[in-house]
């Protein structure tokens, strides 16, 4: 699958790591780790900025993490103007390792919190563009 | 500290909403001023660099066509962009130049004219400023980016909305004294009221971000003419200020290679400490600064990059007024992008401006009593790239 089907609207077409869309339609929230030094990378990078290798396999992300912290978008850029209000955060899962993205509707914006226990999960759009959100642990 | 380049001429157009002429009319007003100032023509001048961000341009290569109008060929000419801090990396490879020997007088112009677009578009353009690939499909913004900072820093240090609006009163109190700002109103706490129903500043943009804590997007430019020591003493400058240290930096991209957001701009606090080491000053010895207050959270955090205030802390400075013009280090005092507006490239060029004319005695009704060392923290997207600059007389 390409990379045109990340997202709520994706502005890359084509990266070496558009496998990612393919494990979103499986479940999988994957990043890289490289095969020769083991760095783990999320996002997913193709090259190994560590040792320069460019074996990279794939992990799946852990599932338990904190909300480090959040923002609610009252309006939205060019683009995304139906879908306001919505909430945007950033994963801790310890390790090294953070993950950006929406939080699940299902959570009201007044009862997210700092430090709240968080889970991911992936999600596909009505209109077939797959993505991954974040939500209640 | 070694003085061996300095700012001979300083110029900045009007911050407008709506420019009415073409880019290179935009760029001519600040650099008129600045040739003036300096007191210099075209062939004096031995290269030039054009900054801008360029997704707001629909002329390609501006460096080229900008140097033709302003006079400046057949000198060398070329184009550096940092996004919001486009024009202070001009000035620091400007002051590399010279500092090699390859040059003597360096024109460094910033500019940009927003105005053509939405702010939706431009919001969206600006995203692009940020992660394209892996954060623009949820729908990011340069609010909500600075908004992330502001949730986990307010969480963690005790900060309030109403520190917040206190940055923005500040900013509007030299707003208003400054003729070149594009935003020349008061604000009073009423306006962040949201029980008030005329209040302008109250509605949430990125939550916590209200209106009244985001800067304006406005069409500007800049103009900074720098030289040699050899060149200042030929031409008999009068009131040379010296650059006395340049600190930058970079960071990750993603917000999920971040460090710990609650601890601020991690570039503005290396930035600063290279200056600092390079000046052979500290935070002690600044009497005027200039941070980048593209949201009013990031003069707080900016306060604790420069050491002004403990991280953590930087919200007693606004409380204790100590940033205001009789402050003990006042920041911002021509209004800072909050009120003066923030046309991207031309927006470190300001900032510098601002310190040139506060250290020469000249800042007008802005001025701080007697300052001698002044210092301009410019931040590129969302803490993407960081120049902290040191002046002196």
């Amino acid at each position: 699958m390409g990379f045109e089907k990340f997202g709520r609207k994706s502005f890359t077409a084509m990266t070496k790591t558009a496998k990612f869309v393919d494990f979103l339609a499986e479940g999988k929230i994957n990043g890289t780790v490289c095969k020769k030094c083991g760095t783990k990378y999320f996002p997913p990078r193709a090259d190994c900025a560590a040792c320069f290798s460019k074996e990279m396999d794939w992990f799946e992300m852990p599932k338990k993490g904190t909300l480090e912290t959040f923002t609610t978008a009252m309006y939205a850029p060019f683009g995304f103007e139906a879908d306001p209000p919505y909430t945007m955060g950033v994963v801790d899962f310890g390790g090294g390792l953070k993950l950006f993205a929406r939080l699940a509707k299902d959570i009201k914006p007044e009862e997210v919190r700092v430090g709240m226990d968080v889970t991911i999960r992936t999600l596909t759009y009505d209109d077939g563009q797959l993505s991954f959100e974040i939500t209640r642990a | 500290m070694a003085k061996d380049v300095a700012v001979i001429g300083v110029g900045q157009s009007h911050f407008v909403r709506g420019y009415e002429g073409s880019i290179r009319e935009l760029a001519f007003e600040a650099f008129r001023e600045a040739m003036q100032d300096a007191g210099i023509t075209q062939k004096q001048v031995d290269a030039s660099i054009f900054c801008s961000a360029p997704e707001y341009d629909k002329q390609r290569s501006p460096a080229g066509v900008l140097a033709e109008y302003l006079g400046l060929i057949p000198q060398p000419t070329f184009y550096v962009e940092t996004v919001c801090s486009s024009s202070s990396t001009g000035v620091k490879i400007g002051y590399g130049l010279i500092k090699s020997g390859l040059h003597d007088i360096v024109v460094v112009l910033g500019f940009q004219k927003m105005s053509e677009i939405t702010s939706a578009e431009s919001q969206e353009r600006m995203g692009r400023g940020a992660d394209i690939q892996w954060e623009a499909p949820f729908g990011t913004m340069m609010p909500a980016y600075y908004a992330l900072y502001a949730q986990a820093y307010m969480a963690k240090n005790g900060l309030t909305h109403d520190d917040l609006m206190n940055v923005r009163v500040k900013a509007a109190t030299y707003g208003q004294i400054n003729e070149r700002a594009v935003y020349r109103k008061g604000v009073k706490p009423e306006d962040f009221d949201p029980k008030n129903p005329e209040a302008k500043m109250a509605a949430p943009v990125a939550w916590p971000l209200r209106v009244g804590d985001c800067c304006a997007n406005a069409d500007g430019s800049s103009c900074i003419i720098l030289a040699s020591k050899k060149k200042v003493k030929e031409l008999g400058i009068k009131k040379p200020v010296y650059i006395l240290g340049v600190g930058a930096a970079s960071e990750a991209v993603n917000m999920a290679a971040r460090p710990d957001f609650s601890q601020g701009i991690k570039v503005a606090k290396i930035a600063a400490d290279v200056a600092y080491k390079m000046a052979g000053v500290g935070p002690d010895d600044i009497d005027v600064a200039e941070v980048h207050d593209c949201f009013t959270i990031a003069e707080i955090m900016a306060y604790e990059a420069l050491g002004f205030a403990p991280v953590g802390e930087g919200k007693q400075l606004i409380r204790e007024k100590a940033t205001y013009k009789e402050g003990k280090i006042p920041v911002n005092v021509d209004g800072g992008l909050l009120s003066k507006g923030h046309p991207i490239g031309a927006t470190g060029g300001s900032q510098i401006r601002t310190i040139v004319l506060q250290l020469r005695g000249e800042a007008g009704p802005m001025q701080v009593k007697n300052p001698k060392i002044g210092l301009v923290h410019n931040i590129g997207g969302v803490g993407l790239y960081g120049n902290v600059t040191i002046f002196g007389r």
